[in-house]
């Protein structure tokens, strides 16, 4: 018989103590460093690129950088709700089309709408299109990238359906109202307000996703879906109100989207909503779920806007800028995958070594 | 033995069974059983393996909707439809396997949804840990509240289930199997809460295959066999041998028909197999002919090294030799050349294709022997099904039915006829007869045993003690990753084996256990 008879007394509970709080301040550590990662390499970057060309930060760049980065912010926060609970939404881009094309319609037809209307107005279109993505991936159990997947080809084509039968096939900056226009180059303190709302919408959703009990909910439901289902978490009510709250987030965008570029047609948004997943994935959401933060997706977002007008600025073709972003995503899951496994071999380690 | 009972009228009953029956698919897991919890009795609910013991506890806590029949509170009748309403009339259940979320922490995984708030219905993290903190106190268990889930060991993992269990002031806890994973002193600790739950006027409903713990802890004993309800008597006024007559309700010999059969050749030699965190140092050989068991707790290791063996998984340090020659690690194809098969633990995910036939499971590991020119001639594939089927005596209507309609038993044949058919030396069995009802059990059993006897070498990983004392000729038992013990047939006991298994060899013989 090799085994020894354990005899937790003594100091032993206390060396247990002390080696689960190393684990625990490792896990700590290595959720910093990632959101720093993050960080790091935006500066890095930024870095780079002002020593060949010391004006990139200059005023004019800099706005413009915010407002590319606003919309896929916006939408990389909605995202991350969805990703956690072990989901995707690909349908986001089509959603973000047929908003700016709804809410671009309604100011033509009706000049007067005061803005906070068109906000509210394309945000309930996209919160629609999200209950019904929702719904069928809680209610009929279809896997969601499925179902968004059809979703993205769906409404896309009921906004082209739309735009040819009302004769409209485009929305021109000259046909919207001017407060509309203002709005949309509209600055507090130098800041352009379409980068203020999008700071907004990150914080109100990291908030919420650490600090609400429903917000940690989505956690559980992405970690261990079956362990959800046993604590009596209302899994389909959840996921349902995370892809609601993704579409409502997607519609947002639609109208920050009409009023930056003001010309609308029904491709607006094609193509997206990769993007917003690499977002999210680079800023560290795991795509099987259950970790990560609005704020890690919102840098994610911040940082690969950043390449695409970096690199011009580097004197680079702008065509690298999908390679970039490729390695980026790439260096992303490995690195998880990589702290993942040493975080739980060292979490474990002290089980075998204690027999 | 027994704690006494209460003098004078007996407690009011909390919790009623009547009548539940419940079946899935074609196998009637509960029929007619019955059940009664009184307030302030620890209750004892035992039976074999596939007694129907997890059906009922999944009823309790609202996983599953009987059939037929009715729970009733307090006398009242109850609609379980979910865990939520279970929990919100007072059930806390504590699974065989625990439940976590391995992404969040501790004390969350204990509050999910009961997070203590503070201003704005936002949750009051200083409040959880410390919450979390008196709880553990509470049970003596010394855990970092806000470390990860991740990584803990079983017998931890438990500890934290039971402090969720202990966090919501349930009026019925039920424990299934609690203690499988757990050490003695954890044991204790674990009955030392138990008790005061009981003594503070809540029922709790015992399930254990370790009679020493059934006797010490509870009042009352319900058996339960083929999902039928069998006896309820007062703990006092049983033995074990009376309990376990009950349990089995039939001749123990007639289960196990193993033949004797002398061994021949090593066939499998595994030496100082290593897979870091995992295992270390696993080494053991198995004769042709022969059939080892490999026991231990949930979580030791057992399946771990079996995949390793077979290729599944890597191993970062070892040797595994079939017939002599070293087999190359990490890759089960070079592990089915040499001979090897392996039969996993979970058919319906890692064995067969259920919406496939018969004939295609049945072939699916020889097709490629089975093609002509690439293409699978559906006529050699059914005259293969048909030999291996009707030599195994699956029971199925058509060989083209998918295998998703046939019953548990009748699945295990197909996946082992898919790999007999690949002419294995070396069988590596994992839970052969998890899940199967008792008829079809026997015919499984015979059948292994008629494989060693024709000269078969075969690896049977076993949670199931009886399994593992009527088959094996050899018992190796595993503790958190390493061999501890190999037990011969002839010296193997219920004792020996589960002292090996929890890691403590020193108190065998004090134990007055029969089986």
């Amino acid at each position: 018989m090799t085994t020894t008879q354990q005899t937790p007394t003594g100091a032993a509970p206390a060396a247990a103590e002390a080696r689960s709080r190393r684990g625990t301040a490792l896990a700590h550590r290595l959720f910093v460093v990632r959101e720093l990662g993050i960080l790091a390499a935006l500066a890095v970057l930024i870095g780079v690129t002002l020593i060949a060309n010391p004006r990139f930060l200059s005023g004019q760049n800099l706005r413009d950088l915010m407002l590319s980065a606003a919309i896929l912010v916006v939408l990389a926060a909605g995202q991350t709700m969805v990703i956690i609970t072990r989901n995707v939404d690909l349908s986001v881009g089509s959603i973000l089309g047929l908003s700016a094309y709804a809410t671009g319609t309604l100011l033509v037809d009706r000049p007067g709408t005061p803005v906070l209307v068109a906000l509210l107005a394309g945000t309930a279109v996209g919160a629609v299109c999200g209950l019904v993505n929702g719904a069928v991936v809680a209610v009929a159990k279809v896997p969601s990238l499925v179902v968004t997947l059809g979703m993205l080809y769906a409404i896309r084509g009921l906004d082209s359906l739309w735009a040819s039968s009302s004769d409209r096939l485009q929305v021109n900056a000259a046909d919207l109202p001017s407060g509309f226009k203002s709005f949309g180059g509209a600055r507090v303190l130098g800041v352009p307000v379409l980068f203020l709302i999008a700071v907004a919408v990150v914080l109100v959703i990291g908030w919420y996703l650490r600090s609400y009990r429903s917000g940690r909910e989505l956690y559980g439901i992405g970690s261990a879906p079956e362990a959800a289902r046993l604590s009596g978490i209302p899994v389909g009510r959840r996921v349902l109100m995370a892809f609601v709250v993704n579409g409502a987030l997607a519609g947002l965008a639609g109208v920050l989207y009409a009023a930056r570029f003001q010309t609308l047609d029904t491709t607006a948004g094609t193509g997206l909503e990769l993007n917003v997943v690499a977002a999210a994935v680079v800023g560290g959401v795991a795509i099987a779920g259950g970790t990560g933060s609005a704020w890690g997706a919102a840098l994610g977002a911040l940082l690969l806007t950043t390449i695409g007008t970096a690199l011009p600025q580097l004197g680079l073709n702008p065509f690298w800028r999908d390679a970039a972003v490729g390695a980026l995503i790439i260096a992303a899951i490995v690195l998880d995958r990589t702290l993942t496994l040493r975080l739980a071999a060292r979490l474990r380690g002290r089980n075998l070594r204690g027999s | 033995m027994a704690d006494g009972t209460p003098s004078g009228a007996p407690a009011p009953v909390v919790l009623a069974l009547q009548d539940v029956s419940k079946s899935f698919g074609a196998v009637a897991a509960l029929r007619g059983a019955q059940l009664e919890l009184r307030a302030g009795e620890a209750h004892a609910l035992v039976g074999e393996n596939g007694a129907g013991k997890s059906t009922l506890v999944k009823i309790l806590a609202g996983v599953h909707g009987p059939d037929s029949g009715r729970v009733l509170l307090d006398g009242q009748p109850l609609v379980l439809d979910g865990p939520a309403a279970a929990r919100a009339a007072g059930i806390a259940v504590i699974y065989q396997e625990p439940t976590l979320f391995p992404d969040l922490s501790v004390a969350e995984n204990i509050f999910m949804g009961r997070q203590p708030l503070a201003g704005g219905r936002r949750i009051d993290r200083k409040a959880l840990t410390e919450r979390c903190r008196a709880l553990f106190e509470r049970l003596g268990v010394h855990m970092d509240p806000d470390r990860p889930a991740r990584g803990l060991s079983i017998a931890d993992q438990q500890m934290v289930e039971i402090a969720k269990a202990l966090s919501f002031d349930a009026r019925v806890l039920v424990m299934d199997e609690p203690t499988a994973a757990l050490s003695g002193v954890e044991v204790e600790r674990l009955f030392v809460v138990a008790r005061a739950l009981r003594d503070q006027g809540a029922a709790v409903l015992f399930i254990s295959h370790r009679f020493d713990e059934v006797f010490d802890l509870c009042d009352r004993i319900t058996v339960m066999r083929d999902g039928q309800w069998v006896s309820t008597d007062l703990a006092a006024d049983l033995t074990v041998d009376q309990v376990v007559r009950r349990m089995v309700g039939r001749d123990v010999a007639d289960l196990f028909p193993k033949q004797e059969v002398t061994a021949g050749d090593v066939v499998l030699e595994v030496r100082g197999l290593t897979r870091r965190g995992v295992f270390s140092d696993i080494s053991f050989d198995v004769r042709a002919g022969e059939i080892v068991a490999l026991a231990g707790l949930v979580g030791a290791g057992r399946s771990e090294v079996m995949r390793a063996v077979f290729g599944v998984d890597r191993y970062d340090a070892g040797s595994v030799r079939v017939h002599g020659r070293e087999l190359a690690g990490g890759s089960p194809s070079a592990a089915m050349a040499a001979g090897i098969a392996l039969v996993p633990e979970d058919r319906r995910q890692q064995g067969l294709v259920m919406e496939l036939s018969v004939e295609r499971n049945a072939t699916l590991t020889r097709r490629w022997k089975l093609a002509r020119a690439g293409l699978l001639s559906a006529r050699r594939e059914r005259a293969t099904a048909a030999e291996w089927t009707k030599k195994l005596q699956v029971k199925a209507g058509k060989l083209s039915d998918p295998v998703s309609t046939l019953s548990g038993g009748n699945q295990q044949k197909v996946v082992l006829a898919k790999w007999l058919s690949t002419e294995p030396t070396v069988l590596v069995v994992d839970e052969p007869t998890r899940g199967i009802d008792v008829g079809t059990k026997s015919e499984v059993h015979r059948l292994l045993s008629q494989l060693a006897a024709d000269g078969l070498a075969i690896v049977m990983i076993s949670s199931e003690l009886p399994e593992v004392l009527g088959m094996a000729d050899r018992v190796l038992v595993m503790h958190e990753g390493r061999l501890v013990d190999d037990i011969p047939r002839a010296r193997a006991d219920e004792d020996g084996v589960m002292l090996a298994a929890t890691g403590q060899t020193a108190r065998a013989a004090q134990l007055g256990v029969a089986s």
